[in-house]
Order: C-alpha cells, then sequence, then structure tokens
C-alpha cells in the first residue's frame, strides 16, 4: 500500500474560512493526522468518510479529498451513524460546531454517544453561531452579549466533556485550535479507540467572538492556564513544570510542587483507561481561574459499539435461522393449499 | 326446535368486547379458519388508541370486523350479520354497525347494573334504548357458562374467564358452519412449548361453546358459505405492515443490496419496523431511531453507503422527516419512504385511517422538490408496491414515498404467494468507470433517463461529495442563477421520466362513457363493490384506480377524457381531484370525500356513483 501523505488528504476546493478562523488549524491538523492513522491501521484512502451538518465548521468535508456528506442542520451525527451501522468497513469522521451539535443536533449527539458507535466527532467550539452572524450558542458563557442576548444571556452553557461523560462516553478529548501538535495526537488517539469519540476543539471566531478562549491560549499564560493530560503521565503542568494535581477529599486541588510538604510523589497519574468516569468528569469540569483546563484525551475506555453489535446479532442470526430466502419467507408459518 | 341450514353468499361478523377480552385473537381466528376452508375474506380491526381504557367503558372497546364469503369479497363489509359484543359497552359501541337482519350475541352476565352504567345505558333494556330490540337477539350467560365448563381444569377463575372468548368462538363456529380443527391446530402450535396445560381447557370451552348453541334452541338459523374455487397455489394471510416489510425485503435480495430500515415508533406503522426487526436472516438492520428526524437521516446514511434504504412513518412522523426528504432529493440518493396514514392533522385519531396525507407527501418540503408517490390498494398488495416504490428508488436515484394506510396496514387478506423468480432483477445505475480526467462527476447524468450514477464510499478513485447545497454536474458548490435553474429543471425531469418505466392505467369498463370512477390507495376493495353493485343494477360506469400516484401513468389524460363526469372518491377533502384537475384542467371533476377516521361504506359510495350519473 502507498504511504499516504498530507496532500493526499487536500481537496482542490477553496477554503472559504475567515482569515484567522481556528477551523483552518484543526483542518490541517486532520490533513497531517490521516495519513498516519492510515499506516497504523492499513487504511486506504477511499475507506474514510467525512460527514457535517450546518455551520461555518461544516464546510470541512469540501475541503477533504475523501468521500464526504455535507448534510444538514443537527443531523451529521445521525447520518454518521447511518453510513457506519450500513457498512462498519468506512471510517467515518464528523465535523459539527457547538450549536450544530448541542443545540438543533443534541438529541442525535447524546444518542450516538449512548449507543458508542464508531464514529470520530470533532466538535469545534466557538461558543457562537458564526454562519448566522453571531447569535449566542449552547456554549456561549453565561452572560454572553451577542446579537440575540443584547443584555446578556440568561442561561448556563453546556460543558460538552460533562455531556459526553454523562451519556456514558467512551472517548473525550479537548484542545485549542493553535495545538497542532497534540490535535494530531488526539485525533490519531480518537482514530484508534473502537466507539464513538468526542473531540472537543476549543476554536477562535475571529469576527464574531473573537477572543473567547484567549484567557487559556495565550501563549504567554497557556502553560500556566492548562493541563496536557497524557494516560500514564503525571497530572503536571505550568511553565515551569512545577504546579501539579492532587486528590483532596472528594475533589481535586492545585499545588505546586516543594510547597507545602507536596512532592513529585504526591502527583496524579492520569488514567484515561480508568472505567470509573468519576475522575475524568472532574478533569473535564475544570475551569480556569480555580484550575487549568484540561486538554488532551481525558477518556478512552473500551467498549462494545453497536455497529459491532448489530453486524454480529445478523450474522448469528443467519447461522440460526431457517429462512435464508425470500422464497423461504413467504412461505414461513401458516400457509395453505388450494388444489 | 330444529335449526334451519341457509345458503349465504357472504356474511359479516363483528366480535366486539373490552380491549382486555381477546377480540382481535377471536376475530382472526375466525378469519383465518375461513380462509382454510375456501372463502375468501377481508378483516378490518377497530380498536381503540388506549392500550388498556377503563374496563368496561365505551372508549375501551375493541372490535374485528371479518367479511366471508364465496365470491367478490372485496371489504371487510359495512354493515354485520352477526354482532359479537361481551359487555354492554361493546353493544352500545357497535349497535349502529348491525343490519335490519342481523343476530346479536352478548354475554349476559357482563349485562349487570354496574356493567349497563358504565357503558352510560339509562334504561335496564339496551336493545330497546339502541333501537335493535327487533333483531335476532342471542341472550347467553357465556361468562358463567364458561366458569361451568372449566371449573375442573385446576386453573384459577382469572384465567378461566379469560377464555369466554373461545366459547364465543365456538357458538360463532356453529352459526356458521365452520369446523373447529383448524383451531384446535392452532391451539396446540401455539401453547405447546410454554403452556401446555391450557391447550385442552381451550378445546374443551370451544366445543362446549359449539355444543351449546347447537341445543340452546335460540337459534334458528344456521348458514353456510360454500367454498370459493380461488386459483390453484400455496395461500397465506397477511397484513398490510407485514407485506410491506416483505415487499422490501424481496427488493433487498432482487438488487443484492443489504436492507437498511431506520424508524421510530408510530401508529399505525409500527408492524413495518418490528417486522423487518425479526428478518436479520436475510440481512435487514433495524435501527430503531431516537426520533423521527433519526430515523430518516440514519436512512439517508446508509443509502449513501450503498444500502438499499428505508424508513416508514405515519403523518406527524413525515412531518418531522420533511427537511431530510429535501436532503435526499438534492443529495439524489435511493430511499424508500412509507408512510401508514392515519387520521390528522396533529396526532388526529392514531388507530383509524385516512388518505389525507396525500399533499404532504407530493409537496410537504420547502423547494422546488419533486419525490414519487406510489400508494398501495390492498393488504396483499402492498407487497409489490414496497418492491416497486424501491426498484423506483434505487434505478432512478431518488427517494420515493410509499403511502399506505391504517386500514391497510392492520388489515389483511388471504394472498396466493407469489415466486421470488417472477419478479425482476433491480439494477441500480453503479458507477463502474471514470471519465477521462479520472474526476467522478455525481451529478453527470444519463442521457436517456436522466438519472447520475451511484458511487458508493469504499470505491477507490471515486472520492466526491454530496450534500444540501446546490452544486454543479460535477459535485462543485455553484450558486449561479442559471445552474440552479437547470439542476432544478432536471430533478424535476427524471422524475418525470419515471412515468416511462410504469404500467399503464387498467381503465374496467368501456373507454367512452357518463361516468368514470377513480380512486387510489385502500379504497380499492370498497369502490370495486360498488361499481359491481351499480353495474348489476344494469348502469353503465367505468372505473380506474392509481397505484401510481406522481408521475401519474402515461395514459391518464387519454382516459379521463373519455368521460362527460369524474367521480373522484377518496378519505380526504379532494386532495387527488384537486391534484388531477391541476394536472388536467379540462376534466369535468366531482369529488366524493369522507373525513370520519373510517373506510368507505360501499352503500355510500353507490349513492354517490348514482347522483353523479
Amino acid at each position: 500500500m502507498a504511504t499516504l501523505s498530507f496532500k493526499d488528504f487536500k481537496s482542490d476546493q477553496e477554503v472559504r474560512w475567515c482569515p484567522g478562523c481556528g477551523d483552518h488549524a484543526v483542518l490541517a491538523a486532520l490533513q497531517r493526522a490521516l495519513p498516519k492513522v492510515s499506516s497504523a491501521l492499513n487504511y486506504e484512502k477511499e475507506r474514510y468518510v467525512v460527514v457535517s451538518g450546518i455551520g461555518c465548521s461544516s464546510r470541512l468535508p469540501y475541503y477533504m479529498d475523501t468521500y464526504g456528506f455535507h448534510s444538514i442542520h443537527g443531523r451529521a451525527t445521525a447520518i454518521s451513524t447511518g453510513i457506519k451501522v450500513a457498512n462498519p468497513w468506512l471510517t467515518v469522521w464528523q465535523a459539527c460546531g457547538d450549536g450544530d451539535a448541542l443545540a438543533i443536533g443534541g438529541n442525535h449527539f447524546i444518542h450516538a454517544i449512548r449507543r458508542n458507535i464508531d464514529i470520530n466527532i470533532i466538535l469545534f467550539n466557538n461558543q457562537i453561531y458564526g454562519l448566522t452572524k453571531g447569535q449566542y450558542s449552547p456554549t456561549s458563557k453565561f452572560g454572553a452579549i451577542t446579537k440575540t442576548s443584547p443584555y446578556g444571556t440568561v442561561e448556563h452553557p453546556f460543558n460538552p466533556g460533562s455531556l459526553v461523560l454523562g451519556a456514558k462516553g467512551t472517548f473525550f478529548a479537548r484542545s485549542l485550535d493553535v495545538e497542532l501538535k497534540l490535535n494530531e495526537e488526539i485525533m490519531t488517539a480518537a482514530a484508534l479507540h473502537d466507539g464513538a469519540s468526542v473531540m472537543e476543539m476549543l476554536t477562535n471566531c475571529v469576527i464574531f467572538n473573537d477572543g473567547a478562549h484567549r484567557n487559556i491560549s495565550d501563549p504567554a499564560t497557556r502553560a500556566d492556564r492548562t493541563i496536557i493530560l497524557r494516560h500514564g503521565e503525571k497530572m503536571i503542568f505550568g511553565k515551569d513544570r512545577d504546579k501539579g494535581l492532587v486528590l483532596d477529599g472528594l475533589g481535586l486541588k492545585v499545588v505546586t510542587i516543594g510547597q507545602d510538604g507536596y512532592t513529585e510523589d504526591d502527583i496524579l497519574v492520569h488514567d484515561a483507561h480508568c472505567e470509573n468516569a468519576g475522575i475524568h468528569m472532574m478533569l473535564a469540569d475544570m475551569k480556569y481561574p480555580d484550575f487549568p483546563v484540561a486538554l488532551g484525551v481525558i477518556r478512552d475506555v473500551k467498549d462494545v459499539t453497536y455497529d459491532d453489535g448489530v453486524r454480529d446479532q445478523v450474522k448469528d442470526v443467519m447461522l440460526k435461522s431457517k429462512i435464508h430466502s425470500v422464497d423461504d419467507l413467504l412461505h414461513s408459518g401458516s400457509t395453505w393449499e388450494v388444489e | 326446535m330444529q335449526h334451519k341450514v341457509i345458503d349465504a353468499k357472504d356474511v359479516v361478523i363483528r366480535f366486539a368486547g373490552d380491549s382486555g377480552d381477546g377480540m382481535q385473537l377471536t376475530g382472526s381466528l375466525f378469519a383465518d379458519m375461513s380462509a382454510i376452508y375456501g372463502n375468501q375474506l377481508s378483516t378490518f380491526p377497530d380498536y381503540p388508541a388506549e392500550i388498556r381504557a377503563p374496563q368496561g367503558t365505551v372508549s375501551g372497546v375493541s372490535g374485528f370486523q371479518v367479511h366471508i364469503g364465496s365470491e367478490n369479497v372485496n371489504t371487510p363489509g359495512d354493515h354485520c350479520d352477526l354482532l359479537v359484543a361481551m359487555n354492554p359497552a361493546a353493544l352500545m359501541a357497535n349497535a349502529k354497525w348491525c343490519k335490519r337482519t342481523a343476530m346479536i350475541l352478548v354475554d349476559s352476565n357482563a349485562f349487570d347494573e354496574a356493567g349497563m352504567k358504565k357503558a352510560g345505558f339509562k334504561t335496564d333494556d339496551p336493545f330497546r334504548e339502541l333501537g335493535v330490540e327487533d333483531r335476532v337477539l342471542i341472550v347467553a350467560p357465556i361468562t358463567e357458562l364458561t366458569e361451568l365448563s372449566l371449573k375442573d381444569s385446576g386453573m384459577d377463575i382469572k384465567a378461566i374467564r379469560k377464555c369466554k372468548n373461545m366459547f364465543t368462538l365456538g357458538m360463532a363456529c356453529f352459526i356458521y358452519d365452520r369446523p373447529l380443527d383448524y383451531i384446535f391446530t392452532y391451539l396446540e402450535k401455539k401453547f405447546a412449548k410454554k403452556h401446555p396445560e391450557v391447550i385442552e381447557p381451550n378445546k374443551k370451552v370451544l366445543k362446549d361453546g359449539f355444543n351449546y348453541a347447537a341445543n340452546m334452541q335460540m337459534i334458528a338459523n344456521t348458514y353456510h358459505i360454500e367454498p370459493s374455487h380461488p386459483k390453484k397455489g400455496t395461500y397465506r394471510n397477511i397484513t398490510g405492515n407485514q407485506a410491506t416489510a416483505w415487499g422490501l425485503l424481496a427488493a433487498s435480495e432482487k438488487s443484492g443490496l443489504p436492507l437498511f430500515c431506520g424508524s421510530y415508533p408510530i401508529t399505525p406503522a409500527t408492524g413495518i419496523l418490528e417486522e423487518l426487526a425479526i428478518h436479520k436472516s436475510l440481512g435487514a438492520k433495524t435501527l430503531q431511531a431516537e426520533d423521527e428526524i433519526a430515523g430518516i437521516c440514519t436512512a439517508i446514511g446508509a443509502s449513501y453507503a450503498g444500502n438499499l434504504a428505508v424508513t416508514t412513518t405515519s403523518g406527524p412522523g413525515l412531518s418531522l422527516k420533511s427537511e431530510a426528504l429535501g436532503l435526499a432529493v438534492m443529495a439524489e440518493l435511493p430511499l424508500v419512504v412509507v408512510d401508514v396514514q392515519r387520521a390528522g392533522p396533529s396526532t388526529g385519531i392514531p388507530t383509524k385511517t385516512e388518505q389525507t396525507d396525500l399533499n404532504q407527501a407530493l409537496y410537504g418540503r420547502n423547494g422546488e422538490c419533486p419525490i414519487p408517490v406510489v400508494a398501495a390498494h390492498s393488504p396483499s398488495n402492498c407487497f409489490d408496491t414496497a418492491f416497486n416504490a424501491a426498484k423506483i428508488a434505487l434505478e432512478h436515484m431518488t427517494p420515493v414515498m410509499m403511502l399506505s394506510e391504517g386500514f391497510l396496514g392492520n388489515g389483511s387478506e388471504p394472498w396466493l404467494i407469489p415466486s421470488m423468480k417472477d419478479y425482476p432483477v433491480i439494477q441500480p445505475p453503479f458507477a463502474t468507470s471514470l471519465p477521462e480526467d479520472g474526476k467522478f462527476k455525481p451529478f453527470e447524468r444519463d442521457p436517456q433517463t436522466l438519472v447520475p450514477k451511484w458511487a458508493i464510499p469504499g470505491q477507490k478513485g471515486f472520492e466526491h461529495r454530496v450534500g444540501g447545497l446546490e452544486k454543479n454536474h460535477d459535485g462543485v458548490l455553484s450558486s449561479d442563477p442559471a445552474n440552479h435553474a437547470l439542476m432544478v429543471a432536471e430533478r424535476e425531469a427524471k422524475v418525470q421520466k419515471i412515468a416511462d418505466f410504469i404500467p399503464e392505467l387498467q381503465l374496467d369498463g368501456p373507454a367512452e362513457g357518463k361516468l368514470l370512477v377513480v380512486g387510489w390507495g385502500g379504497t380499492y376493495g370498497h369502490i370495486l363493490s360498488a361499481v359491481n353493485e351499480v353495474r348489476a343494477e344494469g348502469l353503465e360506469v367505468s372505473r380506474v384506480h392509481f397505484d401510481y400516484i406522481y408521475p401519474v401513468p402515461r395514459n391518464t389524460g387519454g382516459i379521463l377524457s373519455g368521460f362527460d363526469k369524474v367521480l373522484v372518491c377518496e378519505l380526504n377533502s379532494g386532495q387527488f381531484a384537486n391534484y388531477l384537475l391541476g394536472l388536467f384542467p379540462d376534466t369535468k371533476i366531482v369529488k366524493f370525500n369522507k373525513v370520519q377516521g373510517q373506510p368507505f361504506l360501499v352503500s355510500e359510495l353507490v349513492d354517490a356513483i348514482k347522483e353523479a350519473l
């Protein structure tokens, strides 16, 4: 099999996102991750299908030189589900925004996670409706001032991580659009995960919500305000790698190594494969300024998948049943002869 | 008293009782037994929306009507020759369906003061109060006799009382000269594994009911219905929903594509999803979706991935699917959408039948959004209709709407089992070669049929994008005005071309005359019976029935132009009549409509035809 490269996944279509939009970087990370996934799993390019709903980020399939389906608002997850169940051999990637996946498509989103269908969902979270030009979304901060909330919103946002874990998600990762290397790493891990993988990408909308994530994405302070979690590694962060997370009663606490008697040995080791989602939930819920915001693969556990279940049940019934053709079916059960 | 045996051409029996009384089973058994006996038959279950409405009330009454005869049984019958009423509420709800000559069989034990009050009777003579005191009344203590019959069975009293429907069935078998063997075999098969202990008691009650009817001296006449001489072959009973599911499986086999059904449960369509869920051995995958929208969207995804994709629903569900239907039209993907119509609008009357979704099927989407529409005309015809809908979808790369009706979906009839070798192979237009520039063009069309090619993900070199945005032939996004106009026209013309591939309309009667009676869908049997009745009186009328609604068969205009008047009969306010008028404005159309959640009565159609003549 020929080795695939970045270029193989680039389509000839002109990319039409605004200059400076965070989506460019996520697209680039995907185009860099898929060649790696392909060699790791021995996948040909025609095996990829990229699905999307409606919104700025949902334009992504046009920029990928793969099979692609740009569907309707909120329904990408249902379309992806159908593709994967119909043909489990295909590998399905999905691009959707915070409005698309969590407002109009919220129902499909939680059910795909509950069923654990083997699809890879990139959730572009810019906390705003961009394509309709600046209305608040289900992830906009409480009080956000937007075109439809000129006096501030009076509703609580979703935290996608808690939603995914609440729906018994088996894979959740989070990152910033600008973390190109980390994003490649996350996407590769998602591809290797058998089940529904949700990757929340905190993206910047330069036009309608510029700087929504600046408090954690600013290069000057990013290392102190975020923590990159890797399975098996200590939960250490900070520019000087001197801060860490410890368990304090039933919650997490930020400590400085070498202060208050804490040593590196006290710092928690990240276990993404831990069945119990309790600590994953706490990590996903961490908010700046009390905590660093968790990036990287927060949860990655094994469980049966829906698509395997459907396929295996069909095989199983085929073996056991006496009905192997429509003629068999038509004559099954109670019939009578007219001579 | 010696009873007299009368030869009857056909009879209608209506079993009615509390929704827990087992009337659906009693009716089905009577029907199945009659089919095996060699009679023609048609059935109609009439049950409440509530699973178990308050016991003894009119809203909880469940009915099952069966029409058996030697010939020309096209409908479940208008009025009944025998009404079985297991309680006062059943009598209250159904007395109006009795012929003047009808027999009414009631369980006198249920007609106590409390029962009468619950049913809403104001006097102590229910028959007089309902104006049916002059019918042949058979008042039997059925509960008491059932208890007596089974007192030594060792069953508890609750279980014993559940057998009273078998006692009643035994009585009906006596009245209509039915052999009991069939029911014996049924009971043996059904309970052999799980409850062998109930086989003998049920047989005993059945026999006791039969003997009681023979000995009670209250039944002056019994009836013999000569078996008809149907075509040779193997027969079975089939409901419309079952036939729909099987027709789709047949299309899957004939196309070589696995069947995928994404659906959400909704009355009265759920039976199709349930039936498909059984037949995994034929490769069918069913996905019970989180909502109606996910039902169709998973199906669209499955279609894109190369399956024969189906979604099944009823009116309110179809409303929810509208946007996604537009997506399937735009992406030009094959898809079968089955709408088992029920009384609307909104939730309406879920268990009652109507033909009120035609406009929704034809027009219920944004933009210029043509979708072929076909309609089934009888329970067993749902098989061919579903097969044809799938064939059109797969060969013409389009979603297709199949209209069924609650009346068809739940109704059943005997069916001469076809052989799959008599059905055509389905050949989707798979993309097999790339053009010279090496780029697959998803909306380049066959010059004859205007159908684009189908490239399925996984095919090397055919990578392309589809979606809801307007594109050009190459599959590239385009908001160019001229391109949009061209694509709109081509999608419409592609659907119109389907008329070249469907059968012509079959005219029943002379090609010219005063009156053409027109129907579509599940009114077929009623209209046929009415036309035959009118003809028997020496009047001349012709008749056509539309199975293909959009596009209409090529010869439609020619046939319509041969008549002074065209009487369009349908269970809505005139949706098909208006549609025909739009296509053929010179036709003199007269409408006959009924929107009561009930099928036509043959008698009211006869009146309408005579009035139109």
